[in-house]
């Protein structure tokens, strides 16, 4: 198997709060891996290490994650970002900016200002997130007054023109109607052609279309992690199989 | 008549009641602020000519004249003021929102909040000490540096509160972008929270903009033109002091004039702001 990231005895705290419990686990190269389990298991907190935004919030980290290889805490978390893009579980696009600087957001304010570099990237990434053809005509428009499922497409548009190798994704549909949803879910299916996606999701339906391995985690451990085939059908452990079937949680 | 009907009328009484009595209240606070506007305006408006903007003051014992050196100086005055008040308040309140989370910041805040409640005349006293009595004479520059001291506490205030509006998320995406820290907060930040902190500076551009008592002893006035920032320099606000207590009636009404002025200065002040900071998207 071709390794991406590579997470080895992992632990986060807030505080003295310790959130992650030895968390090791192996993503491949342009799978999807979603991230199942119920609120407070830490599922987001581990999403968040991997491109060190837990930091933002004040976290900490022991062990070790790398990607490609590399350590990834001896990288700038500035440079690392640009690498691992992340989308988040509400719209953020920013209210000030057209939908074309929204896109462009990344590579503006990191120095590059032509415009004839930026057009061509931002029909790309427009195109890729599958937003070009309800908004080529509005690209000046602002970023907010699209509807919420193009808004956070507009979101996977603006982590994809910074060109990442890998796309995280924190519940990116949970706040969206079941339409837009399958736009995304389609849409993180093209993506991953390109690229490597971890995906935390509350909903277990999701997971089961759109990811190749699946996780579960529980009060901060990795309960189980296998072929998503496997931990919907015949999971290994008795506490997975109560989650996926609905039993609790 | 059944309970249940009852108590509908009863919760209709009572919203009605509740709404006049807010409605009253409201009217209240009107009555003062229609007064200035009333007197101010009808007793201002009949020496309001183009000779008040362009012309000097004249002799005592002449009539007519202007106060063009006034409202020059008012200007002047608020700039120098602007240019101290404005990059402090904005950076002083920007670090206590995104970086002030901490005993520092409680420190500034605590501090802050003390300035804005000390009276101006005092802010005009320590301005005479560490700038006047060094020059050896009065000057625009000590009257300006007055004005920026009493903007501070305002600018801080209110540029820390609009940035704090201004959620989470938006910081958030522009670090996992890989936007450094300190461009998210200008160029995200910052500006999401514009408005609201323009605001702020026209407050504080405003209220200096009409103080007088910090001026008596730091810019002292002028009977003549003069926009040199080392020299004492004419205002509107220390013009109507000293003409509205002045024992000739022609003083007394270009005092009501020069309030008039004022007045209009700052409304036409605000009115440029809330164009320059509106925003080019239409809001659905």
């Amino acid at each position: 198997m071709d390794i991406k990231i590579s997470v080895k005895n992992l632990e986060a705290f807030y505080g003295k709060n310790k959130v992650l419990k030895n968390i090791s686990i192996d993503i491949p190269r342009n799978k999807v891996v979603a991230i199942i389990g119920p609120s407070g298991c830490g599922k987001s907190t581990f999403l968040r290490c991997l491109n060190r935004m837990h930091e933002v919030v004040g976290g900490t980290i022991t062990g070790s994650i790398q990607v490609d290889g590399e350590d990834l805490t001896k990288t700038d978390p500035v440079l690392l970002r640009k690498r691992l893009g992340m989308v988040f579980q509400k719209p953020n696009p920013f209210p000030t900016m057209s939908i074309f600087n929204n896109v462009a957001a990344g590579l503006r304010f990191n120095g590059v200002r032509n415009k004839k570099i930026l057009t061509p990237i931002v029909e790309r990434s427009l195109k890729q997130a599958a937003l070009w053809d309800e908004v080529k005509d509005n690209l000046d428009d602002s970023g907010v007054n699209i509807s919420g499922g193009q808004q956070q497409r507009l979101c996977i548009a603006r982590t994809l023109a910074v060109d990442p190798e890998v796309i995280l994704m924190d519940e990116p549909a949970s706040a969206l109607d079941p339409i837009s949803t399958s736009k995304i879910e389609e849409l993180i299916f093209e993506l991953k052609k390109n690229y490597t996606i971890v995906i935390v999701t509350h909903n277990m339906q999701q997971a089961a279309r759109v990811s190749d391995s699946t996780a579960f985690f529980y009060m901060g451990e990795l309960i189980e992690y296998d072929k998503t085939t496997k931990i919907f059908t015949n999971p290994a452990n008795k506490q997975t199989e109560d989650y996926v079937t609905g039993r609790f949680g | 008549m059944n309970p249940s009907k009852f108590f509908h009328i009863k919760r209709k009484v009572t919203s009605v009641i509740m709404m006049s009595l807010s409605l009253v209240a409201t009217l209240i606070a009107l009555v003062p602020l229609v007064f200035i506007f009333y007197y101010t305006i009808s007793k201002g408006i009949s020496y309001l000519n183009i000779d008040f903007f362009i012309a000097m003051p004249k002799p005592v014992g002449e009539t007519g004249g202007g106060m063009a050196n006034a409202i020059a100086g008012t200007l002047l005055l608020i700039g120098i003021g602007g240019v101290i008040g404005i990059p402090v308040g904005v950076m002083t309140g920007t670090y206590l929102s995104e970086f002030g989370n901490n005993k520092f910041g409680s420190v500034v805040r605590f501090l802050t909040d003390v300035l804005s409640g000390v009276p101006s005349i005092v802010v005009g006293v320590v301005a005479y000490t560490l700038v006047v009595i060094p020059m050896k004479h009065f000057s625009a520059l000590a009257g300006g540096i007055a004005l920026g001291i009493l903007m501070i506490p305002t600018i801080t205030r209110t540029t820390e509160e609009m940035i704090k509006l201004v959620p989470h998320s938006l910081r958030e995406a522009g670090l996992a972008l890989g936007i450094p820290k300190w461009k998210t907060t200008i160029l995200i930040v910052l500006k999401t929270a514009w408005k609201g902190i323009a605001t702020g500076i026209l407050l504080g551009l405003s209220r200096a903009a009409g103080e007088t008592a910090p001026l008596l002893f730091t810019a002292l006035g002028n009977r003549f033109w003069s926009t040199k920032v080392g020299q004492p320099i004419a205002s509107l606000s220390v013009y109507i002091y000293d003409y509205a207590k002045a024992p000739f009636e022609d003083w007394n009404q270009q005092a009501w004039t020069a309030a008039l002025v004022l007045m209009l200065m700052i409304s036409i002040l605000s009115l440029t702001f809330r164009i320059v900071t509106r925003s080019k998207y239409k809001t659905k």
